[in-house]
């Protein structure tokens, strides 16, 4: 075996493993010889690191020479709600200077929840000559003066290609000027997807519009609010191609020219699969869409401030379907419709419109989940927020569809029981669990008690990712999720009753995740302590804007708790209000 | 600076007897003590029906304190599940230096939890047999809250006020989706409230000198005074963060008391940035003006704000 393993020069192996692109296949490959190792480590293109803390650059870039592609992700996900301060960390800096240096072919880099500056752009634009890919989602910290240093900087050299994606989606931009789109050479045609909807400002549009006149490749395109309706169809005809499309703002005087310049152009779009945007629409121009609506795989009315029936008119045309996003508006009735005419439905995400309100605002219930559980039989990723909800019709669902891998459900009121009998949602989301046996995802709402991940953990045993949020009465609660969710990869905890007892006696299975979060529970800072000394793979930090935990009794709990495993130590980054503790058990300030 | 009162909610140890039960063993942690309750509202602290939220939590509703409670039904003491279990669950983790965690195994088995009365866990039981969890009572004058109520009371409570604090980040929505609805509401409304337009209101505040900025959500507040004190703590994080006991000297000199003296005084003044770009003092138009106008907030040197008071008072008059 070993000899037949020598026999083969390493250009053949490298070129057997090309064909091996998953991260976790090519882990394993690594480790079956040195030689393999040796091989693999050199070939080895892509690199994904889910947590930017977890390792350092330098040892990343010690093991794979020659990487092309990088994603990293930074901050915890509670940061989309504004539950991790600002400040906290997430810094991608460390990871241009030293991949500049390191990785001059680097192609792709990914970034998510990171801070990212204009200096780290302009580096990026600077140091690698074959850079193609920026994906920038939910990230901050840079402006429009960034984006220029990017787009002024992709030329074109002989060989060797340009930039191909600049996606922001959902970053938060500082915009101060629209002027950066300019930027891009007058000879650069190598765009393919442009995705700009965060921006807040106008961009110069006649510079948009030689833009994408020009790049023959360009798939997708999704513009910003502020680019208005009527420049859209221009738009449209110097991109026939495109396949994915974000509108702007999609309103207007009505007026019939304008219309059938638009539906005009939109028929010229034989490759649209995907729709997005639709700001402030105004119904009388949907009809432009009705075209193309067969086509679509995609549909993203998430900020679609239309009623029911108008979104189930257009709905109903796209039998297609297999993704949508869209907005309460669309009432049970209108889900109804969807569950009769988008029968290749594999995702759906309804969002609230008005999630601060007292009351409900719109008849969505429960009724219109099931539904759609009953009438897609491909639906596999559901995120849904509503107002009331039962233990039935969770059962339900659960029973018609346990091919679902992903379910989050928001009952907008915190502890909300089942409306019915009043009764807590334990059988509920315990029968999601046991029916959908490959279930990665879940979010969990509504009245919980301990009960619930009682039947998580008996049953959950592929779920990778769990969040809670108001649940739970002790620390048996946690505890069946940490003792019984192999897979369990995240974990992110609110406002539920779970203190030390469950966290410190399930402390060797901390290392096997990525991290947990926990917040607002009763977690002592005598314990963290605990665990930061007991556990020298884990980072342990206490995040608490009331000043240093010390200044409080050890038993009292502590604000926030971050614990993620990690082999690069400390982090050197942290602000004044995170406290971390290392092996000598002394507390150590950022 | 006090316990906030929003971890109210996890409740007090000297529930009613009812709630009890029998089936306690002694065999292993002191479960009476540190066994975590739901104390019900309606039944005691005034506290709780005022509404009384903690500033730093940005307006803990103690309204959704009336949909949690207890269910009834045997629970399996914490300590009965371990004991019953076949203790394997300590190592779940795979592989790793099993030595290590063996030695550390101790700590994190039941008994190990039984047996350390001293350190954080025994200090966390110790806790509880005031109030678990927390290091200082939190009713102020002492009521606890006793047996729990029906269920079909609890209904009733549910019905929220029309004015509901909110709590940060729930329901869990993306701030780039809250800010998209919140510019532009619903047009099909009944209700002239503008719903989104309750939503929340994110404003960067930086400070010359700090090393990064924060994020304060003006919807928060209701006046300046209640923006200015929110400001002074989140602010004053900076400079006693460092400070404090061990000696460390702060990034940037300040010390807490001398931070507010700054803010009240007059060498640092707090400005915004509105919707027109201009750079204006706060506090000299109304406060709803200042919050449908404040782009940005900046705690800047007075040296620099000079001739902002008069541009404010004239756009204000102005406008009107």
């Amino acid at each position: 075996m070993q000899r037949m393993a020598c026999s083969f020069p390493d250009e053949v192996l490298e070129h057997v493993f090309s064909f091996v692109q998953c991260d976790n296949d090519r882990n394993a490959i690594s480790t079956v010889c040195k030689s393999w190792y040796k091989i693999e480590r050199w070939s080895r293109r892509r690199v994904f690191v889910g947590n930017c803390y977890a390792i350092s650059p330098d040892m990343v870039i010690r093991r794979f020479p020659d990487v092309r592609s990088i994603e990293l992700k930074g901050k915890p996900h509670f940061a989309d709600f504004n539950l991790v301060p600002d400040g906290w960390g997430g810094y991608v800096a460390p990871w241009i200077s030293a991949m500049a240096a390191a990785y001059p072919w680097l192609e792709e880099i990914r970034l998510k929840r990171m801070v990212i500056t204009d200096e780290n752009l302009e580096l990026i634009s600077k140091s690698f000559k074959n850079f193609k890919v920026l994906v920038l989602s939910s990230c901050e910290g840079f402006s429009t003066d960034g984006l220029a240093a990017i787009a002024a900087n992709c030329r074109s050299y002989l060989h060797c290609r340009n930039l191909r994606e600049l996606d922001l989606r959902e970053s938060e931009v500082e915009d101060l000027s629209g002027h950066w789109l300019k930027h891009f050479p007058d000879d650069y045609t190598s765009l393919v997807s442009l995705n700009i909807a965060c921006l807040g400002c106008e961009v110069s549009f006649s510079a948009l519009e030689r833009l994408v006149g020009r790049c023959p490749n360009l798939r997708t395109l999704r513009l910003n609010r502020a680019v208005p309706l009527d420049k859209l169809a221009n738009l449209l005809r110097r991109a026939p191609q495109l396949v994915e499309l974000g509108t702007g703002a999609y309103s207007s005087e009505l007026r019939p020219d304008v219309f059938s310049n638009l539906s005009g152009a939109f028929s010229g779009c034989k490759e649209l699969k995907s729709l997005s945007g639709f700001w402030d629409v105004v119904p009388g121009y949907l009809p432009a869409v009705y075209p193309i609506c067969c086509r679509l795989t995609t549909l993203n009315l998430s900020y679609a401030t239309i009623q029911s029936p108008d979104l189930i008119k257009l709905v109903g045309q796209c039998q297609n379907l297999q993704r949508l996003w869209v907005l309460d508006y669309i009432e049970d009735a209108g889900l109804d419709a969807v569950a009769a005419s988008c029968k290749d439905l594999r995702e759906l995400r309804v969002f609230p419109s008005d999630p601060y309100g007292p009351e409900p605002n719109v008849p969505l219930t429960e009724q219109g989940l099931v539904s759609i559980s009953e009438g897609c039989s491909k639906l596999q990723s559901v995120l849904y927020f509503c107002r009331q909800m039962s233990n039935a019709a969770l059962m339900t669902i659960a029973r018609n569809r346990p091919n679902m891998t992903r379910f989050r459900l928001c009952i907008i009121e915190p502890g909300t029981p089942d409306y019915l009998t009043l009764q807590p949602l334990d059988v509920g989301f315990g029968a999601i669990v046991e029916h959908c046996k490959d279930l990665q995802r879940l979010s969990l709402s509504g009245l919980l008690t301990d009960l619930v991940f009682e039947y998580i953990g008996t049953y959950a045993k592929k779920l990778e990712m769990l969040s809670v949020a108001f649940a739970g009465e002790s620390d048996l609660g946690l505890h069946h999720v940490l003792s019984g969710c192999e897979k369990l990869r995240k974990l992110e905890i609110r406002d539920c009753p779970f203190g030390d007892k469950a966290l410190l006696a399930n402390a060797a299975k901390l290392e096997t995740m990525r991290s947990l979060w926990m917040s607002s529970c009763s977690v002592t800072f005598g314990a963290c302590k605990l665990l930061g000394q007991k556990m020298p793979r884990l980072n342990v930090e206490v995040i608490d804007e009331r000043g240093t935990p010390d200044s409080r009794p050890e038993s009292c709990p502590i604000d926030k708790l971050y614990i993620y495993r990690t082999v690069a130590g400390s982090r050197f980054d942290m602000p004044g209000f995170v406290w971390t503790i290392d092996e000598d058990s002394a507390m150590r300030l950022s | 600076m006090s316990v906030p009162l929003e971890h109210d909610y996890i409740g007090l140890s000297e529930a009613s007897p009812s709630m009890e039960g029998s089936e306690r063993s002694s065999g292993g942690l002191n479960l009476k003590a540190t066994e975590l309750r739901l104390g019900l509202p309606g039944s005691g602290s005034p506290e709780r029906e005022n509404g009384v939220v903690a500033e730093d939590r940005a307006g803990y509703p103690l309204g959704m304190l009336k949909s949690l409670l207890v269910v009834s039904g045997a629970k399996r003491g914490f300590s009965d599940a371990i004991d019953g279990g076949s203790g394997k669950w300590v190592f779940s983790g795979s592989g790793g230096s099993e030595a290590e965690l063996g030695k550390g195994g101790n700590l994190f088995s039941p008994r190990g939890v039984n047996g350390s009365g001293k350190g954080g866990l025994g200090g966390g039981s110790e806790c509880a047999n005031q109030n678990p969890g927390l290091g200082v009572p939190v009713l102020k004058d002492g009521v606890v809250p006793q047996s729990p109520k029906p269920l079909q009371e609890k209904k009733s409570q549910l019905s929220a006020p029309a004015a509901k604090a909110q709590v940060v980040g729930w329901p869990p929505i993306r701030s780039f989706r809250k800010n998209s609805m919140a510019s532009h509401p619903p047009k099909n409304d009944d209700d002239s409230e503008g719903k989104f337009g309750s939503g929340c209101l994110y404003v960067k505040v930086s400070m010359d000198g700090a090393p990064y900025l924060r994020k304060v959500d003006l919807k928060n507040y209701g006046s300046y005074r209640e923006l200015s004190s929110a400001l002074e703590k989140m602010f004053s994080c900076f400079t006693i963060g460092q400070c404090g006991s061990h000696g460390v000297p702060s990034r940037d000199g300040l010390s807490e008391s001398r931070l507010m003296d700054l803010l009240h005084g007059s060498e640092y003044v707090l400005t915004y940035e509105d919707k027109d770009g201009d750079w204006m003092l706060v506090g000299d138009v109304p406060w709803e003006m200042f919050t449908y106008s404040c782009k940005r907030m900046r705690i800047m040197k007075s040296s620099e704000a000079i001739g902002l008071a008069p541009r404010a008072m004239e756009k204000f008059k102005s406008r009107n």
